[in-house]
């Protein structure tokens, strides 16, 4: 059993499905303060307020105390010290570790100089792998099973790292994809090549209009404005990528859409009261599955 | 034909042989040959028929350890390792590209947390289609070989 979570990677399609079952027995019931006798740190060093509320939140449901800090203002790392050192001193204090840091790979690297399990909860543009759980958590709940789906994925396919986590977790899965992109945010070639090893079909459209029908789960994404060189390009895409109402009409009744939030022109006000939205009640099993996450790595069942 | 070195011969010691010409200088780096005493002679820009230019490094009383000296084969795999005893070539290493590499190389990526703070690089090779790709084992991310910068030796 991984002692940390760092990576989805570091998680086997077992482990995957042992974390969503313990989810949803949180779900059930929420409140289980099993770990009163355990202390968690939640260390921010740039700050994500969804993220550090939804782990806080698991760990004050699991009976844990949470120390930390959500952002670096007021630490020693404005005077310098390194990650080293800051994992060295909060691991003498907690228990567990959920560390945010804009570095690549500075999750990784805490684990490494940890005596405590850490939790990746994002470095910089590499992994969050607690959003990927959530993710299969809501798409396996919302499809009744994780296998043999139509996965629609729309939107930054090129910067997005909760499009690459997802589409490297699903690959358990014997998943379909269909990958919705303007041309400047296709998916990198490195994972049509991860999805061709493992004989995995995908196709790539730049219509949003493509596959709606065909679509299990809608997966949308924000397509931000700094990703682009030509400001008139973006206000183009930003306009094409935007899912509204009308568009849903031929859509499958079990099809979902989801998106990590924060949305901003990419669904529209109008499909919020739709039986397909489903990023809200996505943010709320992210509670459930971060419990299961802390309660794998801190050893009960 | 007359034989005649360009590069005159060590009595004892290492040659490296059949390195491309604009290869030679990350090839000491990769060595740390510029930090060491022992007598070092070089020649670059000699004719071979293999590479067109290729550059030629004699290392006088040192001997390397394979992981050491394979790190070469990150930059120029095809180069030939000779071990000199008495003017005569007692040993032909090959040299093999090592399946993970620790320091040496930088990683591509600006934020990598490696460029950032004071740890060792690791990555894994991957020899794909007969090019040399590194995986950064923190960012994930691949420096290939256009992008290939060694860390200039301590």
């Amino acid at each position: 059993m991984p002692r940390n979570l760092i990576s989805i990677q570091d998680f086997s399609k077992d482990e995957i499905l042992e974390v969503l079952k313990m989810a949803a027995e949180f779900e059930k019931n929420p409140s289980q303060p099993i770990f009163r006798d355990k202390i968690v740190a939640s260390i921010f060093f740039e700050p994500s307020t969804r993220t550090r509320l939804s782990f806080e939140t698991a760990a004050n449901r699991l009976g844990a105390r949470v120390i930390g800090f959500s952002d670096v203002g007021n630490t020693s790392v404005t005077k310098g010290e390194t990650i080293k050192d800051t994992i060295k001193m909060v691991s003498n204090y907690a228990d567990l570790i959920i560390i945010r840091h804009p570095l690549e790979g500075s999750a990784r690297y805490a684990s490494e100089v940890s005596p405590v399990p850490v939790i990746n909860a994002g470095d910089g543009s590499n992994q969050h792998p607690s959003q990927t759980l959530l993710d299969l958590y809501s798409i396996q709940k919302t499809q009744g099973s994780l296998d043999n789906l139509f996965i629609n994925i729309v939107g930054d396919l090129k910067y997005g790292r909760t499009v690459h986590s997802l589409l490297q977790a699903m690959s358990h899965f014997n998943p379909r994809f269909l990958f919705t992109a303007p041309e400047e945010l296709k998916l990198p070639n490195v994972y049509k090549e991860y999805l061709n090893n493992r004989n995995i079909p995908f196709e790539e459209t730049r219509n949003l209009m493509d596959g709606i029908r065909e679509s299990d789960i809608i997966y949308m994404t924000r397509v931000q404005k700094e990703r682009f060189t030509d400001p008139i390009e973006y206000e183009r895409v930003k306009n094409i990528y935007s899912l509204t109402i009308s568009m849903l009409e031929n859509a499958k009744p079990n099809m979902k859409i989801l998106h990590p939030l924060p949305r901003v022109n990419e669904i529209a006000l109008d499909v919020d009261n739709s039986d397909h939205a489903y990023y809200f009640d996505q943010a709320k099993n992210g509670v459930f599955t971060r419990m299961a996450i802390i309660a794998k790595l801190l050893g009960k069942n | 034909m007359e034989k005649h070195l360009k590069v005159s011969a060590i009595k004892n010691g290492t040659v490296l042989d059949h390195i491309p010409a604009d290869q030679l200088f990350k090839v000491i780096d990769i060595l740390g040959l510029s930090s060491i005493s022992n007598q070092i002679t070089f020649g670059t820009n000699l004719d071979s028929k293999l590479l067109g230019k290729k550059a030629i490094i004699k290392i006088s009383d040192r001997y390397f350890e394979n992981d050491e000296i394979n790190r070469v084969a990150l930059i120029a795999p095809q180069a030939k390792i000779n071990i000199i005893h008495n003017f005569a070539v007692v040993e032909k290493r090959e040299l093999s590209i090592p399946s993970t590499i620790k320091g040496i190389v930088k990683c591509m990526n600006p934020v990598c947390v490696t460029n950032h703070q004071p740890i060792e690089t690791v990555f894994t090779t991957i020899c794909d289609k007969q090019e040399l790709q590194l995986l950064c084992h923190y960012c994930e991310k691949i420096t290939d070989k256009d992008n290939l910068k060694i860390i200039s030796n301590s």
